[in-house]
């Protein structure tokens, strides 16, 4: 066999230009819609059926109406941004407390039942969401909790619980059983030694399992669709979704609008991405 | 199953010590800790599932959705769906994952860019593409008769043209995440496997037949399957781009299943074309859950 890693100046050329290939491809796949939507948001109003390849007449005007509410389908744009982000910061927080309890009692408490609680949470993390919306809305329906937005906090606690707990318990773990058992000998109870020992070390699994949380909620369009019914209670996906009604509402504000409720997200996966990195177990036990 | 006992918590250490009792001190605490996801999941799956299946019961419902044609149409778009959608993205996957596991910040930074479309928002991005993809106005067939002078095709009001573009869509959102699944187990394989196969004489082709693959092939093999069941549950990618149409052609169980329960108001009929995608998703869920044991 040939070694192709000697040097042979002309194969290291090819393979820069194939990598180069390959590179430009990835960013205009990954990147074209992003940039239409952008392209789109910088378009005059007037103009969203020319399909531009590059903003024409760039303008700032469609930012100016939808922060400043100037459209039908805009009017209640910043209480549904206010919305959104109240869903996610209340589903995320019941998402973590529910989790973090119940994966400490797995991983660190060990009953006999402990394996059971996986188990049933990693039935309930493969089930596809989708499929449990007919019963869900018929069920919230039951509870007298539809057009309330309790029901989609709810929702993304069902949803995403058991892949947060699934994810805490793996990373429990990795904890050494001495810090549990100091503990014990200091006379703490499981509570305290689940709010002063367990979460400060799982700090950095945390803000992962809590990224999660947000995202999902921020996302969440089919079950707010369903679930909520006033426009006063609508989250930003689903007055998103309302531009769909006809070809006639004004995509570049509606693409406007998607830039900003993009931006949260992204920013803060960037954000995020070198926290998680940093773990804070390093040194608990060695001292 | 556990609720019932809580209130056995606030019992005294002491107390439970004693030999015999049916839950030791930690067992009882542990209930304590498990109960908010014991009622969320109660309360949320496991009773939403109940009444799933109490409505797919109704025998009913069942020759009312055999029989209509666009429930066959359905199947059909489901298999294609999957088949391409689960099979292409894997695949571009598997391949894109030798791109990603180069070192250098310039692959860093493309690995960066290349998350984008799984981190954004479904919505704002599948609307975007949804009027990019607009056959009179959308940008792509400007650019088609821009640089050919000839008029693109109907990307989203012709059925066949539209589970491509569903399918396309489906791939731009989800390959980023499985792409960075396989890089990571990629990463994980020992570097002297690999400095062992070149003292071999292995070419980077064989190095990745005989030494990548066999390390990795348990990973895919799990991540196909999650991806099968979660693109049957994928609404977003259909409804967001055709919303089903043109008349129907181009709907999924997930959205149809929607549609009969929200637009015609048919829960049942709904419910039992979401039940049809059991037989597929059931053995999947086992196989998984037996797969994700063993690794622990």
């Amino acid at each position: 066999m040939i070694d192709t890693s000697a040097d042979t100046a002309p194969w290291r050329l090819r393979d820069r230009l194939f990598m180069v290939g390959i590179s430009i491809v990835l960013i205009v796949w990954s990147l074209l819609p992003i940039y239409h939507m952008v392209v789109l948001s910088l378009t005059p109003p007037r103009e969203g059926f020319a399909g531009h390849l590059w903003p024409v007449n760039p303008t700032l005007e469609n930012y100016v109406t939808v922060l400043t509410q100037g459209d039908y389908y805009l009017s209640k744009f910043w209480q549904q941004f206010g919305n959104s982000v109240f869903c996610a910061v209340a589903a995320s927080a019941i998402v973590l407390v529910c989790s973090l309890m119940a994966s400490f009692a797995i991983s660190r408490l060990r009953p006999r039942f402990g394996p059971l609680v996986s188990y049933v949470a990693l039935i309930a993390y493969f089930v596809p969401a989708t499929f449990l919306a007919i019963p869900f809305y018929q069920v919230m329906n039951t509870y007298g909790l539809l057009g309330n937005q309790l029901s989609l906090i709810l929702c993304v606690v069902a949803f995403a619980t058991p892949y947060a707990i699934w994810v805490l318990q793996q990373n429990a773990h990795t904890l050494p059983d001495e810090l549990d058992e100091a503990a014990k000998l200091d006379g703490a109870t499981p509570l305290q030694m689940f709010v002063l020992i367990y979460v400060p070390l799982m700090m950095p699994t945390i803000v992962a399992v809590g990224a999660f949380a947000l995202m999902l909620s921020w996302n969440e369009y089919l079950y707010a669709f369903l679930l909520l019914s006033d426009e006063a209670h609508f989250t930003i996906p689903v007055m998103l979704g309302q531009f769909m009604a006809d070809d006639a509402a004004p995509w570049p504000l509606l693409m406007t609008s998607g830039v900003i409720y993009m931006l949260p997200p992204v920013a803060f996966y960037y954000l995020a991405r070198q926290f998680q990195t940093s773990g804070m177990m390093s040194g608990s036990v060695k001292g | 199953m556990t609720t019932p006992a809580t209130n056995r918590i606030v019992t005294s250490p002491a107390a439970v010590r004693r030999r015999g009792s049916l839950l030791s001190f930690e067992e009882s605490w542990s209930l304590f800790f498990i109960l908010p996801f014991a009622l969320t999941f109660i309360l949320f799956i496991a009773y939403p599932i109940a009444y799933a299946l109490y409505l797919g019961s109704d025998l009913s419902a069942y020759p009312r959705v055999l029989t209509d044609p666009i429930y066959l149409q359905t199947l059909v778009n489901t298999f294609v769906f999957i088949v391409f959608g689960v099979g292409v993205k894997m695949l571009l996957a598997l391949a894109l994952s030798s791109f990603f596991v180069l070192p250098g910040r310039g692959v860093r930074l493309i690995s960066a860019l290349f998350l984008i479309p799984w981190v954004a928002p479904h919505i704002p991005t599948i609307l975007s593409i949804r009027w990019m993809l607009n056959s009179d106005w959308g940008m792509i067939n400007n650019l088609i008769f821009q640089l050919f002078r000839v008029d693109g095709p109907a990307w989203l009001t012709q059925p066949s043209y539209g589970m491509f573009s569903i399918i396309t869509v489906h791939i731009w959102k989800y390959l980023p995440f499985w792409t960075m699944i396989i890089v990571a187990a990629r990463l994980g394989i020992p570097k002297d496997l690999y400095e062992a196969a070149k003292i071999d004489g292995a070419s980077p082709s064989q190095q990745f037949r005989y030494v990548t693959f066999p390390a990795i092939a348990g990973v895919f093999l799990t991540s196909t399957m999650l991806s099968a069941i979660w693109s049957l549950g994928d609404f977003n990618s259909i409804y967001l781009l055709t919303g089903g149409g043109p008349m129907e052609r181009t709907n999924t169980l997930a959205t149809m299943g929607i549609r009969y329960a929200f637009r015609k108001a048919d829960f049942e009929a709904g419910v039992v074309t979401m039940m049809s995608a059991l037989p597929v998703l059931v053995p999947l869920i086992v196989i998984l859950l037996r797969r994700m044991r063993e690794q622990r």
